[in-house]
């Protein structure tokens, strides 16, 4: 059979299982977003593999018409890496959500990002256990009143951004389900970064945790307190721009205030201080949340210095493998019995 | 160095023993003996022995290092039971391996170490060596240390560095004493130090005073000499099992023309293979070392389902960590190589110890039913046939195999008769390149009706895209499916496609075919029921020996080998796992013979117990 034939539509990225997230969920807006993306990336679509761990999020895989693989639990970036590493010719993409990235396959992401594979990881947060039906995350706010914690959870959450700013990630970003619009302009920024892209997606549980990021989604309230960031553009945000992002002297991190000189953005500071300054404007009661790419820098991914590690061994080989197998079994010291 | 003078006396087989501190060099030492005698054509087989303390406390009973070599001019297939001679640098050597030597044999220790405080170290009041309590050994005393500082005077060196030298000493003096052809050591030490020339010439200054120091002292009035052993033609080298487990590997990655990926999280006694491989790049092979033992093997899967050879390297606990991933993989019915080289446990156990107590796990230690392939090596230079047997299931069947290597096998050596390359098994797979359905649609679990293999599609092959996940698969089309018949058939057909897999039919060994006894073992516990099996029929006791190489699925002729004697005996460094798999598989009332030491059985140990199954039955 030959290559498809590009380009292809938002049809040709969808396969013929039938989709069974719960009525409403914010993984159809995401995955429609990610349908309607892909013909974009001008990549057949036989040279595409989303990986998935376990949870809600994870059946994201047999909705795609691309290679899928759906695994175990928080084991989606170990996998990819395998995948990825061993053919630099995919585009390897992972979905995972709050508890299966972050909590039970914490270990897999923060290597997956230091070595910097040349994964997409699509990190759907919507701060609670849906396909367990309903206990908290590593992302819930403290004190969340859920089927596991009924007076309230006592452990504080993890904020994925900083965590991954953490690990040495060279692309992070932030997006949010129902804006499809900036979903895609994320998801673009990542297709074409190199190297470890992460991205979260707020994502609405509308069934365990149904308005958890409304503040930020609602016309009346979003404006107040959603940032937008756009490279080169001065943060600032509210009625009229009314409040700037600034680095006050002498402080370590940036604060949000009413006028003032707004930083300009620039996710390519190589500096990671700066991205994770950013990260921690959000905090769980969302009050002020940037979106938007955080950072993105260049450093050579894991499977680009692989894939040299093997052409340059290969390039000073001489003889046909099995040559080369025969002089491997008799090196050493040998001796012949007649 | 000039030839011998003294007396020679002719030996069939010899066991050395090599003991000192961990950083007296005692594995080198051993190892480099080992070579030159492999290059006089003996039968050899080794074995090391030391701690999992990288460093312990010098001097102490927990820092001591042994390697133990049996040369005989036979074919042998143990590295022997107790040491003829053995070299002891330090107290804590001596007194660690006394019982296990026998009456009348040599002890060669090294007084300058004999001080007051490492006397103290190791409990001694009073020096052994004058208290008489070693009378019933052949005590040789050599001042080792001060002898290779006395011969390095001139070097340069400093004495500490010149006091390291004196493996190389006590290596000359055994070289002497067993007539081994040195060429080879003088090569090594060139190469390993190549560097520091100086130190070239030290080690070799300190190796010829050890052999000159044999030749000119009357602490040895005789020098030995086992001829070569009669062997088969071809060319040999001495190889450890971990080693021949690698290039096994590489083997099966040139054979089946498919690039090989190793995740590999580093863990004793494990952890050669990743380094071998490492080595390796040149045969498309990527060595990954992972965040932990879950990636090692989630890598690997990757890996395989984008088309490469996937391995992952590990030890008992490794293995408990990947089991979902092994049932994962189960699950997507890819090819998937998992090498545990197994040591004593449970938990951390003794990392440097021997055991065999890890095939329950190979073959039950996953959540629902979820069948593999289980093989395991006899011999350390069988570890590179199993290898590829391995590969082979694993690539023709679509399956994870786990080998179950250990640590007897792993670190001991024996002589390999180096294969031809053309003559190792043919392990190339065909991917699916085309839809497979009548109306052109590609079903992922439709199965090839001679392997029950459904068709490895890698990423990147047009028009055959599909999705693959740990839910219940419907049959052929792969979707989710989570229909009660549609589980029940898939269960019973991934239980079937592995049952089903052709495995050679055990062999039985009954030279005389007069024998009422079989004893039945599998893995490394080959030699040692081989060695007792073979001194049993010379005191004219029949025994049959049979030996079983696949765990999983059993050979189809199994349970007719067992039904032809009276008794069957099953010798395990376990509690009786295999046993108990015979007994419930085929209602065979096998006799356990258990040993969990963390050593080997010796010959010994299983010919009396032999014994007396054969004679009181």
């Amino acid at each position: 059979m030959g290559k498809t034939l590009l380009p292809l539509t938002v049809k040709d990225f969808k396969s013929d299982q039938e989709v069974r997230w719960c009525p409403g969920c914010g993984d159809y807006a995401i995955l429609a977003a990610v349908q309607s993306f892909m013909p974009e990336l001008g990549i057949p679509r036989e040279n595409i593999v989303f990986v998935s761990g376990i949870g809600c999020s994870s059946r994201f895989p047999y909705y795609m018409n691309t290679y899928g693989m759906h695994s175990i639990h928080g084991r989606a970036p170990a996998i990819a890496t395998g995948l990825s590493a061993s053919r630099p010719d995919l585009s390897v993409w992972v979905v995972t959500g709050d508890g299966d990235a972050l909590s039970i396959g914490g270990n897999h992401l923060i290597h997956a990002l230091r070595r910097n594979v040349n994964l997409k990881i699509l990190l759907f947060n919507n701060r609670i256990y849906g396909l367990t039906k309903g206990q908290y995350s590593p992302t819930s706010e403290l004190g969340k009143i859920t089927k596991s914690t009924p007076v309230g959870s006592a452990d504080s959450p993890f904020n994925p951004l900083s965590l991954a700013l953490g690990a040495e990630a060279t692309f992070v970003a932030r997006t949010i389900d129902s804006d499809r619009k900036h979903l895609q302009s994320v998801l673009r920024a990542a297709a074409e970064h190199e190297g470890s892209a992460f991205v979260e997606i707020y994502q609405n549980c509308n069934i365990f945790n149904d308005g958890a990021f409304e503040l930020i989604k609602d016309p009346g309230t979003r404006d107040d307190h959603l940032i937008r960031l756009e490279q080169g553009e001065p943060i600032t945000f509210g009625p009229d721009g009314r409040y700037s992002v600034v680095h006050p002297e002498g402080s370590f991190g940036l604060r949000v205030q009413e006028g003032g000189t707004p930083l300009r953005h620039d996710a390519t500071v190589e500096d990671p201080a700066y991205a994770f300054a950013l990260s921690r404007l959000s905090g769980s009661d969302l009050s002020t949340t940037p979106i938007g790419v955080f950072r993105n820098v260049t450093r050579p991914s894991y499977d680009e210095l692989i894939t040299k590690q093997l052409a340059d061994a290969k390039a000073q080989a001489t003889g046909t493998p099995e040559e080369m197998l025969t002089g491997l079994l008799h090196s050493g010291d040998t001796w012949t019995i007649l | 160095m000039s030839a011998p003078t003294k007396r020679v006396e002719q030996l069939d087989r010899v066991v050395i023993r090599f003991a000192g501190d961990s950083g007296d060099g005692m594995q080198l030492t051993g190892d480099r003996f080992t070579s030159e005698t492999a290059q006089l054509g003996n039968d050899i087989s080794t074995l090391p022995n030391f701690p999992a303390e990288i460093r312990a406390p010098a001097g102490t009973l927990p820092g001591v290092s042994s390697f133990q070599v049996h040369f005989a001019d036979y074919d042998i297939l143990t590295p022997g039971d107790a040491p003829n001679v053995l070299v002891a640098m330090n107290p804590a050597a001596l007194k660690a391996n006394l019982a296990d030597l026998p009456a009348g044999a040599d002890v060669i220790v090294n007084t300058d170490e004999f001080t007051k405080r490492n006397l103290a170290k190791v409990g001694y009041a009073v020096s052994p060596l004058e208290d008489g309590s070693l009378a019933e050994w052949s005590v040789h005393p050599v001042a080792l240390t001060s002898m290779t500082v006395a011969a390095l005077a001139d070097s340069g060196l400093s004495k500490k560095d010149a006091e390291r030298a004196k493996n190389m000493f006590a290596l000359g003096l055994l070289s002497w004493m067993y007539s081994r052809p040195y060429e080879s050591t003088l090569r090594f030490l060139e190469r390993k130090f190549a560097k520091r020339p100086e130190l070239v010439a030290a080690n070799k200054t300190a190796f010829t005073a050890g052999w000159s120091f044999g030749e000119t002292t009357e602490t040895f009035s005789v020098r030995y000499e086992v001829k070569p052993a009669t062997m088969l033609p071809g060319t040999y080298r001495n190889i450890t099992g971990n080693a021949a487990l690698a290039l096994g590997l590489v083997a099966a990655g040139v054979r089946s023309g498919l690039p090989v990926f190793l995740g590999a999280y580093p863990i004793t006694p494990a952890s050669d293979i990743l380094h071998e491989l490492s080595k390796h790049k040149r045969f498309s092979i990527t060595t990954m070392q992972a965040e932990d033992e879950i990636a090692a093997v989630g890598a690997a899967l990757g890996a395989a389902y984008g088309g490469s050879l996937g391995v992952t390297t590990t030890s008992g606990p490794g293995v408990a960590l990947k089991g979902e991933t092994i049932s994962l993989a189960i699950a997507l019915e890819l090819p998937l190589v998992i090498v545990d080289v197994q040591r004593a446990g449970p938990s951390t156990g003794m990392p440097t110890k021997t055991e065999q107590a890890d095939l329950n796990m190979a073959l039950y230690g996953r959540h629902g039913e979820a069948p593999l392939a289980v093989i395991a090596p006899k011999s350390p230079s069988d570890c590179f046939h199993a290898a590829l047997e391995a590969a082979r299931i694993a690539l023709t069947y679509r399956t994870p195999v786990i080998l179950l290597s250990d640590n007897y096998v792993a670190n001991g050596s024996e002589p390999w008769l180096l294969p031809e390359v053309s003559e190792l098994p043919d392990l190339r797979v065909e991917f699916a390149r085309e839809p497979n359905d009548a109306d052109g649609r590609f079903l992922p679990y439709l199965r090839d009706p001679q392997t029950m293999a459904r068709p490895w599609a890698i990423p990147g092959t047009p028009g055959l895209e599909h999705r693959i996940g740990g839910l219940e698969k419907a049959d052929k089309t792969g979707d989710i499916s989570y229909d009660p018949a549609n589980h029940d058939f898939m269960v019973r057909t991934r239980a079937a496609r592995i049952e089903s897999i052709p495995v050679p039919d055990v062999e039985v060994e009954d030279p005389d075919d007069n024998a009422r006894v079989l004893v039945l073992g599998w893995g490394s516990t080959y030699g040692p029921i081989g060695a007792a099996c073979r001194t049993l029929r010379q005191r004219g006791l029949p025994i049959a020996q049979a030996h079983v190489r696949h765990l999983a699925p059993l050979p189809a002729n199994l349970g007719a080998v067992l039904a032809a004697y009276d008794k069957v005996v099953i010798p395990e460094m376990n509690l009786g796992q295999l046993a108990h798999v015979i007994r419930a598989r085929y209602l065979v009332d096998a006799i356990p013979f258990n040993q969990v030491s963390g050593l080997p059985f010796t010959a010994a140990t299983l010919e009396s117990m032999l014994e007396d199954v054969v004679k009181n039955g």
